[in-house]
């Protein structure tokens, strides 16, 4: 039995801790907002922050996540009002949005570590989270947007 | 977005939505065909039943809930958001209180052309133009009658206006949802007048994605998010040749794994059954197989170019051909010879394919992100040996579709069945990456020979283009809709209906045989013959010591939306203006899915060969626009789409064996690589046409004009690889 403090929550996983924790979420713990796109570390699909850090779930084993705070794409914010999450809605983002949450989630550890990032910051930032409906130029503009929205106190 | 639970024999008895409200139902015979006889190759032959059920498209809650049921997948193109649009335009709804709930199968909801429930070729605005508009209006039209009945008023003095009839004279007012059970017992009109476009009030304005918030939070549902009660999952090996079959399995060691409980050999492989994705991966590793595998064990990508350049030397199947092309090449000042290739490439939606299916005996449940859902109903049935409407699928929101997700053999329903009924147990069947990326239904390769010919005064007098590549539709039951004297449509599309205005042309076709599964791949035809046209045509424009946005411009005289959206886009892109020094810009064309879209790419080369795409302008008429904002967004994600297949990947096979297995070595264009990208939409009240594919065709050759421009070496080969 495996314990992860999850989104703030403590939830007990019984599972091969060899397990990645990308499947642990979404299959034990039913948080399938995480998604699966390569299994390689490749694409960011799974991305989800480990003590604030972002990291791809899909090759994290999850007895390394116990004990950490994980927190992923439903823990983001309570009601969409994450910055980021505001400035997606602004700028409608999304297309099939498969690759949103881990898009939203490397976004947040940007934004935290960077409030204002440059163009430059923001391709180095998302460089690791394909978008196969080429979101880019979009994600781009929200992340400014976020950051403004940041700075006018929309922050949680 | 949930699958509706109305039952179609509910509404056809009563009219009534459960719960109480108004459910709209449509007869609309004048804008629905008869279902089309169908088969699926080698598997199965149906007939789907030519009856004209009621369509029902809106259901009016008491509690005002105005639900959208919509008949296309959402897969990225804001179908859920631009169809609600049209009804509640008419309906002069609340748009605040929409909601889109995803339409069950039923030939209802059959696309009105191709007879088929479907989302593809770029129709579905198009295809539904009409039809949810009257939708719409037939429902305002009920509500205002059970509003002056109540009032005992008559109708023309009525009005709806947010969600509400409105009576001006004396000030009443209801809401949609209070009349709604009275206008559930009226009669639907027969004559639905449609609003004058000047009178829009929603269509062509930028509207916000009903989908959006959803997909922020971790809500929204794909496929492979669905879990049911008692289901397991399962991943499946298969041949690692296509065609192969399994000759002798040892499945001990896989179901030693903890959380595995089933090895089972289906007809496509070996299924491993467990309690969940991970054990399922690990047991797969562990099965030992011996493959016959069967007749394409010899295939390779080099075999192939070889193949196709020498049949390229020689006349196909003539799909056009206008004045004399031979002639005009002998007498031509100057000619030039030209030949293109393109690859096999994968569609590698970020959702890898995935199908739930709950197996009963006299009934079967589905859940997945379908683009075919009359297909893959028929296909489940007769896997199943069930009768179709004891089939229902769910359709989920798709993590990307480009094509993948309408196959013509439903290849990854029926498999997902035939494990259900191995299993005994509901499951879902989860394909990897590599999976994805090494099972075929790829866009064809595409070999071209190009010949043109310019007189004294370097005008074009001559064009020839041969094409070899295989057929997507023979032996589909697209077949008889899309092949024609032997040439499937869609392999010649955008070079057969070339619209430049040159005397001498023709676009013959050969199509070999090969054992690799081919599909429609976003823009389909026009994702090759777009490249090999437009680059070439840059190629007889210096021939002839033209510049190419000018010779495109002389040449489209006869197509003046083209034209238009080619001065467009050069102004936008200040063509002819000078550059920063290594930088080029090239300009490129493309007719499709009856959208006119041009594009201009400006590039530079690094030394190590590198290809940098700046800046992508895009001009786009296709037709009255509904949501602009999802306009701009398609031509966006095509020109990503396009990039990445210009830029990036191949899939190639050796031995019969495909090379590539994920991101790694078929990579896509990522964020640092993403051009900036200007969008303009040339405004227009004609009809609707398609926006999801026509973005991608133009950026290859755009690219490649660009890299000529920049540093004066030619592409003639996809990816681009100029080290």
């Amino acid at each position: 039995m495996i314990t992860l403090k999850v989104n703030g929550k403590q939830l007990n996983a019984d599972v091969d801790p060899a397990t990645p924790l990308l499947w642990v979420l979404r299959e034990t713990l039913g948080l399938t907002g995480t998604k699966y796109g390569c299994g390689m570390a490749l694409c960011g699909a799974c991305t989800v922050h480990l003590d604030g850090e972002a990291i791809r779930s899909c090759v994290k084993r999850v007895s390394d996540a116990a004990g950490k705070e994980i927190t992923t794409i439903e823990g983001l914010s309570p009601d969409l009002g994450h910055p980021l999450q505001k400035a997606w809605m602004e700028i409608d983002v999304p297309q099939c949005g498969y690759c949103q949450s881990g898009q939203l989630m490397s976004a947040a550890a940007l934004l935290a570590e960077n409030s204002n990032p440059s163009d430059t910051d923001i391709d180095e930032g998302m460089a690791g989270n394909i978008c196969r409906c080429g979101t880019y130029p979009r994600i781009r503009r929200a992340i400014h947007r976020a950051a403004e929205i940041k700075a006018q106190g929309g922050a949680k | 977005m949930s699958a509706t639970t109305i039952k179609r024999r509910d509404f056809l008895k009563t009219g009534a939505a459960v719960g109480g409200g108004l459910l709209i139902s449509l007869y609309l015979p004048e804008l629905a065909k008869a279902g089309v006889t169908a088969s699926s190759p080698g598997k199965s032959k149906f007939v789907e039943p030519a009856t004209f059920a009621p369509n029902a498209f809106i259901r009016i809650g008491t509690d005002d809930t105005i639900t959208v049921i919509v008949n296309k997948s959402e897969m990225g193109q804001g179908v859920y958001t631009s169809l609600p649009m049209l009804i509640a335009e008419e309906l002069e709804a609340d748009w605040n209180k929409i909601k889109v709930e995803s339409a069950p199968v039923d030939q209802a909801y059959a696309h009105p052309v191709f007879g088929i429930q479907m989302t593809g070729g770029s129709t579905s605005t198009a295809s539904e133009w009409e039809r949810f508009r009257k939708a719409g209006a037939t429902a305002r039209i009920m509500l205002i009658a059970a509003a002056a009945q109540n009032w005992k008023v008559g109708p023309q003095s009525l009005r709806a206006e947010k969600g509400n009839v409105i009576h001006a004279p004396s000030g009443r007012q209801a809401s949609f949802g209070s009349l709604a059970n009275l206008a559930a017992t009226l009669t639907p009109p027969k004559d639905v007048p449609l609003k004058d476009p000047k009178d829009f009030k929603l269509i062509g304005k930028p509207t916000r994605r009903l989908d959006t918030p959803a997909k922020l939070n971790g809500s929204a549902q794909f496929g492979l998010d669905v879990q049911i009660p008692g289901m397991m999952t399962a991943v499946v090996l298969r041949p690692p040749v296509f065609g192969g079959k399994v000759l002798s399995l040892n499945a001990e060691k896989a179901k030693a794994i903890a959380g595995v409980k089933d090895v089972l050999q289906v007809p496509a492989g070996v299924a491993v059954i467990a309690t969940g994705f991970w054990p399922a991966k690990l047991g797969r590793e562990q099965l030992e197989i011996k493959w016959d595998d069967g007749p394409n064990a010899g295939l390779s990508t080099t075999g192939m170019r070889q193949q196709y350049a020498t049949l390229a030397k020689t006349q196909g199947l003539v799909a056009r051909k206008v004045g004399d092309p031979a002639g005009a090449l002998a007498g031509a000042a100057k000619t030039i010879t030209a030949e293109y290739e393109v690859p096999y490439l994968a569609h590698a939606m970020m959702e890898p394919l995935n199908c739930v299916v709950d197996l009963r005996a006299d009934h079967c449940e589905i859940w997945t992100g379908t683009q075919f859902q009359t297909v893959d109903r028929m296909a489940a049935a007769t896997t199943a040996g069930l009768k179709p409407e004891q089939v229902q699928i769910h359709t989920t929101l798709l993590g990307g579709g480009f094509g993948r997700r309408a196959n013509p053999a439903s290849d990854f329903v029926i498999e997902a069945v035939q494990v259900a009924k191995a299993a005994k147990v509901p499951v879902k069947v989860v394909w990897t990456r590599e999976d994805d990326i090494r099972g075929g239904w790829y866009r064809p390769m595409w070999y071209d020979r190009m010949r043109g010919g310019v007189d004294a005064n370097g005008n074009p007098v001559a064009w020839t283009h041969t094409i070899v590549g295989q057929s997507i539709m023979q032996g589909t039951m697209f077949e008889r809709f899309g092949i024609k004297n032997g040439i499937d449509d869609s392999s010649v599309e955008g070079a057969a209906d070339l619209l430049y205005g040159i005397p001498n042309l023709q676009v013959d076709l050969h199509t070999p045989k090969i054992g690799v599964p081919v599909q429609w791949w976003r823009s389909v035809g026009h994702s090759h013959n777009g490249f090999a046209v437009e680059a070439f045509f840059d190629e007889l424009a210096h021939a002839g010591g033209k510049d190419p946005y000018q010779l495109r411009h002389t040449l489209l005289a006869s197509q003046p939306r083209m034209r238009a959206v080619l001065d467009l886009v050069a102004q936008k892109s200040s063509w002819g203006k000078p550059l920063p020094a290594g930088r080029g810009r090239g300009i490129a064309t493309h007719f499709s899915f009856d959208s006119y879209v041009a594009q201009v790419a400006e590039v530079s080369v690094e030394k190590n060969g590198d290809v940098r795409v700046h800046r992508v302008f895009c001009a786009v008429d296709c037709g009255q626009v509904v949501n602009p904002d999802t306009v701009k967004a398609q031509m966006e994600g095509g020109i990503i789409f396009g990039l990445t297949a210009a830029l990036k990947d191949e899939i190639t096979l050796e031995q019969g064996r495909v090379n590539q297995r994920n991101f790694h070595d078929y990579p896509m264009l990522r964020i640092n690589e993403a051009p900036e990208i200007e969008v303009y939409i040339v405004p227009s009240t004609e009809k609707p046409t398609g926006v999801g594919e026509p973005g991608v065709p133009p950026v290859a050759p755009a690219v490649a004009n660009a890299i000529f421009a920049a540093t004066g070496k030619r592409v003639r080969r996809l990816p681009i690889r100029l080290s």
